[in-house]
Order: structure tokens, then sequence, then C-alpha cells
């Protein structure tokens, strides 16, 4: 009998054995596996609820992560100045996340390959692992004063970036909206403040500057000149044909130029004067003489028709199509029909010019320092690619200056230093009257520092040069003082 | 195999007075360290609570120095420190929204259950006497198993009728019935066995039993499987009619019963699964958890045990730390789920550590088993040894999806006052059966064959049965009584019968 029970006793260890066995796979084996499972909330509840690195700007959290009470999760993020930062910032909640928050994951979450050490030794000192901290570009004072510049109710951005590093130093947009809205810990919650948000279907959630691609309109001559006078058959001094009109190949479309400026008065003109009142048909002309390969060119040397532009946000695609029929390339040469660009995108045809041809990388991100402060990586300045020669850039340059002198934007002069800046009106059909209303500039002219780019979207065409450029003045001023 | 016989054993009482001091050091411990985790405040009610806990066990242990001081010493220990894990985390899972008060509820059951177990041990004072109720056992198990579901008493929740109204409190009989069933089983093969072993037909190396002889197998059978189909309680008819196999081959040492038993439940298995819809449900939850289909599965689906499984991986090897996890996402968190909130929570070492304490317990109930001198005393601490295995084996077996989940409560550790008033009787159960089997034996010249305690019936038809002859061997060779003060173990000693070899 007590063999029986010396039995049983083995069978009962053999199945406590099975358990042991069971428990270790479960707990130790295939534990990625199951906390990678789509229906594991409670990896959601660690990644969502995790304390993350913060973003700053001068030095002060943006974005950060506080404890949260009463909550399954750890931490709450919280974002300081939600309206001047959210389209850059993006936000990390329950939802997935967006903006830097989803670019810079890696870094704000700690799960790095730089920050490996900083794993390791938070497993053995017990410590919770805080994540890395990103430093933006971003000026507070610039970005406060260009979120206020633009007019709420109007769909505008504005751009100020340094020539000499591609660094955004502002980078603002309306309409805004406030992102704790979006940071919170509870779906249905959630779910009633975007439906709220999205109530406004201006929205964007990434800021216009870099979300919205949109007819450039005459800013897009900037390229035009490039590849004029890359060409060698046009100076500055040449004198083009200036007709009030002319008639599209192929069609019977009319192409005039714009009716609210003095083009009309010179059927004859030099290159120079054609840009500082920004005549349209010269340019179409011009594009109909040189063809479409050397303005695409042109543009894709810019940056346009490129799909990875990371800043490190995304980037929407500036597009300047192939194979465009004539009627459409003399459209495309004044920025209307088929090109469409992000305002960073001219932003960085003005910068490339400002830089002597030198198009430098654009960037938001200064520095990333592990939980401990240490310097985990600074983005140097990047020469992303050589646009054209520093002659050429010269006298694009010039010839901006003169449009900021006499032309169409002498609203932007100033008496502290010269400004170099091109216009540009894109008619958007339809016949509400509202037109894209753009400026893209630099100063000072002779010491290139910084750029400005200012475009409205859907505005009257009186407003928007009411806006954009006393906007580039007061930007610029602000940026070298 | 007679090697303990010329043992003389301590009573150890000191042992396990060092021990239970260790075991509430833990249980009290981890209370306060829920506390620390979740920031919560350390108010005079967690010395209270300690307090009533560490003297109702002292007071236990003090009963056992009265009345059984040579029961086994690490029983009670091993029980405390499980016990006050339980409320710990039953305490921890308070602080979430889920739940609120049930540790208060527990540790008043456990106090209420204490107390039963030391009044059960100092009243009954023998497990021997227990023989004399089997049948009367049986009569109460089928009614404690019957009365869920008889109109205005039962109760059900979460789809198993396995409850009792009482008024002020839900009552689970099937809890209670587990002890008198393993009373009546060893009871009933107590006084059978012999007829079992000699009778049946030989083929080829297995004798197999002659079909009257089966009955009891059969009652067992059909109240397991009554069991399952009329309360859906899969986990208690796999208890019982795993008790029922168990405690049948050590009464018999038969293997052939282990046999017939397996044939017997996979066509109870294959019945239920063709007739009963809950038993199927769990089948296909068992094999196929994270199909989406049966995931979403908004009753009989299988979210708890998926996200049990999440609770475990979260812990992963070390655990989060008490009050650091997310118990409370799998539901019944602190009863019929508790394990995955310790796997969580202390990690697979904590939860592995706990595994053994299990199997420590249940290596304790067997070895009183081992050591107890009578037929009914072997059988019942192996049926009740066999009780926590199979409780322990099913729950954590669901859990870890070795076998098919199904509602049991983990012993001592879920929040649930009948099954921890069943696993306290039973500790005082085993203690009493460890008591006899270590206390120091009178050998007298003087026969008492007829004495109420001489009910041990093993050498009756002088089989060849291996407890028979081992204690007859035994008694031959037994020393002379070391201990002649210890007036009151002389009763129920097993004299010899004049030379019955």
């Amino acid at each position: 009998m007590n063999n029986a029970i010396r039995h049983t006793w083995v069978v009962s260890v053999g199945l406590f054995i099975t358990l042991f066995a069971a428990l270790s796979i479960i707990q130790v084996g295939v534990t990625d596996e199951l906390n990678a499972n789509p229906n594991n909330v409670r990896q959601l509840y660690e990644d969502r609820g995790a304390p993350r690195g913060a973003i700053t700007v001068d030095g002060s959290a943006i974005a950060e992560s506080v404890p949260s009470d009463n909550s399954s999760f750890d931490y709450q993020r919280v974002y300081n100045a939600p309206e001047l930062y959210s389209g850059i910032t993006g936000t990390y909640s329950i939802a997935n996340a967006t903006g830097l928050e989803r670019t810079l994951n890696e870094y704000l979450s700690g799960q790095s390959d730089s920050q490996f050490f900083d794993r390791i030794a938070s497993v053995f000192t017990g410590d919770t692992m805080d994540g890395g901290q990103v430093e933006l570009t971003l000026d507070g004072e610039l970005q406060q004063l260009a979120y206020d510049q633009i007019p709420d109710g109007t769909r505008g951005s504005i751009i100020v970036s340094e020539i000499a590093t591609g660094d955004i130093k502002a980078m603002a947009s309306k309409p805004s909206y406030n992102n704790n809205l979006l940071a919170v810990q509870d779906s249905s919650e959630l779910v009633r403040n975007q439906e709220q948000l999205e109530a406004d279907e201006d929205l964007r959630y990434t800021s216009r500057a870099i979300s919205t691609t949109i007819a450039p309109g005459s800013t897009f001559k900037l390229i035009d000149l490039v590849a004029m006078l890359e060409s060698g058959d046009y100076e500055p001094d040449t004198v083009l044909e200036n007709p009030n009109s002319i008639t599209l190949p192929g069609t019977t479309t009319e192409l005039e130029n714009f009716e609210r400026g003095i083009c009309a008065q010179r059927p004859q003109a030099e290159l120079s004067w054609i840009v500082a009142q920004s005549c349209n048909t010269p340019f179409a002309e011009a594009a109909l003489e040189l063809g479409e390969d050397p303005i695409r060119e042109s543009a894709e040397a810019f940056g346009f028709n490129s799909e990875d532009l990371g800043i490190p946000l995304e980037v929407a695609t500036s597009a300047f199509p192939e194979d465009l029929p004539d009627n459409e390339l003399a459209l495309s040469a004044i920025g209307q029909q088929s090109v469409t660009a992000t305002p960073l995108q001219m932003n960085m045809v003005t910068s490339a010019i400002a830089n002597g041809g030198t198009l430098m990388q654009p960037t938001l991100v200064d520095a990333i320092r592990g939980s401990d402060l240490q310097l985990l990586s600074t983005t140097e300045p990047e020469v992303l690619s050589e646009v054209t020669s520093e002659d050429v850039a010269d006298e694009i340059t010039e010839m901006m200056v003169g449009v900021v002198e006499t032309g169409t934007a002498t609203r932007a002069q100033t008496g502290s230093f010269d400004v170099a800046a091109k216009t540009g009106t894109a008619e958007i059909g339809g016949d509400t009257g509202e037109v894209n209303s753009w400026i893209t500039g630099f100063a000072p002219a002779d010491d290139p520092q910084y750029a400005v780019t200012v475009a409205y979207e859907r505005i009257d065409y009186d407003t928007g040069s009411s806006l954009t450029a006393p906007g580039l003045l007061t930007m610029l001023e602000a940026a070298i003082e | 195999m007679s090697t303990q016989t010329h043992q003389v054993y301590k009573p150890r009482r000191n042992l396990e007075l060092v021990l239970l001091l260790m075991a509430l050091t833990v249980a009290i411990g981890a209370q306060m360290l829920v506390a620390f985790a979740l920031d919560e405040p350390i108010t005079n009610d967690y010395f209270v609570e300690g307090s009533v806990y560490a003297g109702l066990v002292l007071a236990f242990h003090v009963v056992l120095r009265l009345r059984a001081k040579y029961a086994d010493p690490f029983i009670l220990p091993i029980v405390v420190t499980l016990n006050g894990l339980g409320i710990a985390m039953i305490h921890r899972l308070d602080f979430t929204a889920s739940y609120s008060g049930v540790a208060d509820r527990q540790l008043l059951w456990t106090g209420v259950s204490i107390v039963a177990a030391i009044v059960l041990l100092w009243l009954l004072k023998d497990h021997r006497r227990l023989r004399q109720l089997t049948y009367i056992s049986l009569a109460v198990s089928v009614l404690l198993l019957f009365m869920p579901i008889l109109p205005g008493l039962g109760s059900e929740e979460n789809g198993a009728r396995i409850w009792v109204d009482l008024g002020f409190a839900s009552f689970q009989p099937s809890e209670i019935a587990k002890i008198t069933l393993a009373v009546f089983f060893a009871g009933f093969l107590a006084n059978n066995r012999d007829l079992i072993l000699l009778a049946g037909r030989k083929v080829g190396p297995v004798t197999f039993p002659r079909l009257r002889d089966l009955a009891p197998m059969f009652i067992a059978w059909i109240v397991a499987i009554g069991v399952l189909v009329v309360q859906n309680d899969l986990g208690n008819a796999l208890m019982f009619f795993g008790l029922f196999v168990a405690v049948i081959y050590v009464a018999t040492s038969r293997f052939s019963w282990i046999a017939i038993g397996a044939v017997f439940m996979l066509f109870g298995a294959a019945l239920a699964y063709q007739f009963v819809g809950h038993f199927r449900d769990r089948v296909e939850i068992w094999l196929n958890a994270f199909d989406p289909e049966i995931y979403n599965r908004a009753f009989g689906g299988s979210h708890q045990v998926v996200q049990g499984l999440f609770g475990l991986a979260h812990g992963g090897l070390a655990g989060t730390g008490l009050g650091s996890g997310n118990p409370n996402m799998v539901s019944l968190a602190n009863s019929d789920m508790i394990i995955t909130a310790f796997g969580e929570e202390l990690g697979f070492i904590g939860l592995s550590a706990m595994l053994l304490l299990y199997l420590l317990l249940f290596s304790r109930y067997m070895r009183a088993g081992l050591g107890t001198r009578d037929t009914f005393g072997k059988l019942l601490a192996v049926g009740l040894a066999v009780v926590l295995v199979l409780q322990v084996f099913v729950v954590v077996g669901g859990i870890t999806r070795v076998i098919p989940l199904t509602g049991l409560a983990t012993p001592f550790l879920a929040a649930g006052g009948s099954a921890l008033l069943a696993n306290w009787l039973i500790v005082a159960l085993v203690l009493l059966i460890s008591h006899a089997a270590r206390q120091p034996v009178i050998v007298g010249p003087m026969v008492n064959a007829t004495g109420e305690a001489s009910s041990g019936t093993e050498s009756r038809l002088q089989s060849d049965g291996p407890g028979a002859r081992e204690t007859a061997v035994r008694r031959h060779s037994a020393p002379p009584a070391p201990s002649p003060t210890d007036e009151d173990h002389t009763r129920l000693d097993h004299a010899p019968r004049g030379g019955t070899q």
C-alpha cells in the first residue's frame, strides 16, 4: 500500500513538473509574442503609460510625462503651450502617436540603440527607465511671434529658418489645436475630443507648413530663374517680350499678366524688372523655350518630388509632374496648375539661393540627450544638395532685392537691412476670388542669416497681400535683431 | 518499506513555532508591502488584522501542543504562508476599481475556518473515528452535491450552478463534499479492499475486478458526471473522479483500476463533449484560445484565458512587484484567476516558489499517509492529498492551457469562504493523521480485538496485500514502548491480535 502511495506521489510531482514547464514557457519562453499580441492591452498600458523624455524648446519642456493618479497608466503626457507646438510635437496617447512623438519614439521612449546601456543600468538599479530628451531648434519667442502673426480664422503658416545651418527657428500654423485633448487616456473621451476637433474641417493635426501642398504661384519663378540663368540664354538684363497675354499652345486659353500689377506698362522689359513686377507671360514663354526638363531638374534639386525629406517629421511631397503638355508646362512655370509645394519647400528654395546655391537639410532637432542628460546625438548642418552656382544665386538674390525695393513686395522694406523676397499669388479656380498668398525671402541680402516664408491658403487677395510682406518683415526683424 | 518502524519521532512543535513566525512575517509583510507599493498609508487596521491572524494561528499551534503534539510541523506554516499571501493579494486587488472589501471578508472567513479546524481537531481527537461515518458521509456528500440544484436553495453564478444561498452569504457545498467523499471512499475501500483484491479475473498480466466490485466506481463516475451535467462544474467533476481513482489504486495497488478509470473518464469526457455545451466551449477555448472569433465571443469566449496569459507574460521571470502590475485586468482576478495575479506581480520565480509550497504541502499530506498504521488513515490522507494536488493542477493547468480552464478555487489563496473552510478542515484532519503516524507506538501484550480503536481491519482476511504484511512485520519487530507516560494514546494502539501471522 505504501508503494502505491509513493507512486501517487510520483505522479503528483509529475503533474506539478508539467505546471512548472508550462509556466516557464509562458513567463519566460514566449513572453515577447504574448506581449506583442494586438489584444494585449497591458503592453499598451505599459507603453502608453511609460515615462517618456521631454521635448524642449529653449531648455523648457513643451511636452513632458507627469505621473498620473487614479489611472491604469503610470504617466500622462502633458503639452505646455499646446496650440503653439501641437502641429510639430504631435500627440502621444492611447491612439497611434503622431508628429515628433512618433518619428522620435525610439529616443523618447528610451528604446534606441544608443540608449542600450541606460536600459541595462535600469534593470539593475530598479529605477524606471526614462526616455531621452529631445531639444528642438525652435526659438520660443519667434514661434510665439509667428503664431500671433497669423490671424485666427485664416489657413496660414509661417516658417523661419537659419540659412547657414538649415535649423528651423519657427514653424507656426493655424488653425491649431490643443493636443492635450488628444493625450487623454480614456478611449471614449478621446473619440469625443477628436470629433469635436475635427468639426473644424480646416484643422490639420500636423503643421500646415509641412502637411499641405498648394500651388506656389509666382514664388515658383525663382526655380524658373535658376533654370533660365543656368541655360546661359538669359541674364538679369536680358530684354524679353512682355505681352499682356499669350494663348497657351494647343488651346484657346489665354494666359495673362496679373491685372492688379503694372506689367502692362512695358510690352518689352529686362528680366530683373519682370521679376520685380512678377509678370507671367515672359516666364511662360521662357518655359516653353527651355522645355520641361531643365525646370523640373531645378525643382527636384530644391527638393521637389522627393519623398524622404525628414526634418525628422515627415513632410508632404511637393510635386512638379513629368511629361506635361506644353499648355500645362506654361502654367506650371508660374506656379499654377500641376505644381504644388509645401511652405517648407518654398522656404528651402529661398534658403538655398541665400546660401549661395547650397541647400541645407532643414531640421527641427538640435540635440538628443539620454535620461541622464548625456548627449546622445547632435544635428550637424548637412548639405542636402548643390542646387546651383554661387553666381546664379547672387544674380537671383539681386533680383529679389529688386522685388522689395521697387516691385511687388515694397511693404517688406526696412531701413535696417536689405530684404530679398519673392511674392506669389496663386489663383485657385472657382469664383470665390480666393487665392493662395505667398511670400518667401531672406535678409540681410548681403549677408543672409534667416529665411522666412509666409503662406496663406484660400484667402482673398487684399487680405493676403496685407499679411504676407509685412509678416515677412516682422519675422526677419525679430530674427535678426 | 518498514524502515520507519524503528524510528521514534520527536514532537517538533518548537520547529513549527519558528516556521510559523517566519510564515507570519511573510504574510503580514506582504500585506504591508502592498500598502508601500501603492503609496497607501499604513493604518492601524494593518496591525489589528495582522495581530488577529497571528493570534488565530498561534492558538492553533497551542492546540496542537495540547492535543496532537506529534503532528507534522511543516503543514501549518506552509498553509499560514499561502493563506496570508492570498489575503495580501486580495487586499492589493481591493485597491483597484473592480473590487473592494474582499480582503476583510477573506480574513473573516480565515478566522472562521481556523476556529472550525481547531474545534474539529479538539473534538475528533482521532481520525479513525471518522471511519464509523462512512455511509453517513456518502449520504451527506450526495445531499451537499445536489443542494445547489434544489429550487429555492441553489443559485447560479458565472454559468455554474454550484452555490447555495444562505441568505446572509452564499455557500459552495461541493467544497465540503470533497471531505465527506474522501471519508466515504477511504472508509468504503478500507472495509472492502480485500474483497476487491482477492476476487477478479486475470487476463494476461492484468487482473480485472469482478463486475459487482466495480459498483463503487460506477457510483463515483455517475456522481462526477452528474455534477458536471447538472451544475456545469467541470473542475469538481474532474477532482472527484481523480480522487476516487487515486484512492482505489492506493487501496489495491492494482494498475488495472487506473486503466479502467481512464477509460471511464475518456468515455465521460466524450459524452460531456457531445451533450454539454459548456464543456464543449471550454475545450474549444483550450485548443484555440487566440482565435479572434473565440476571443471576441461575448459569452464562453477565451478572453479570460488569454488575458490571464498576458498577465503571466507581463510578469515574466521576476514579476512587476506587488502592486505594480495590472492583475485586475483579468476577470475574477481575486478568486478563480488569482494565480495569474501572483504570476504577474511576483513573476515566474514567485509563482514557482508558491507552487513548491503546494508541492511540499501535499508531500507532507502523503507522508502522513505513509506513516500512519491504519488503512483508513492511509486512504484518507492520500485522498485529501490528491484533492489538493488536483485542485492546484486543475486551476494552474487551466490557466497555463495544459488542460481546459475550469473554475476551481486555488486552495488557501482564492477569495471564497467555502473553499477556505474546507481546506482548513482538511488541514485539521491531516494533522490528526500525521499525529497518529508519528506518535510513539505502545505495544503491550494485551489483545484488544473488539474495542472501538481496533477498527483497522487490514488483517481480517489475512490477505497478501502489501499493507497487511507490512503491519504484521512491524508489529513483530516493534520495540518496547518508548514513552509509557503517554497514556492518552495507549488506548488507540493497534495491539497485535495473538500472533496472527
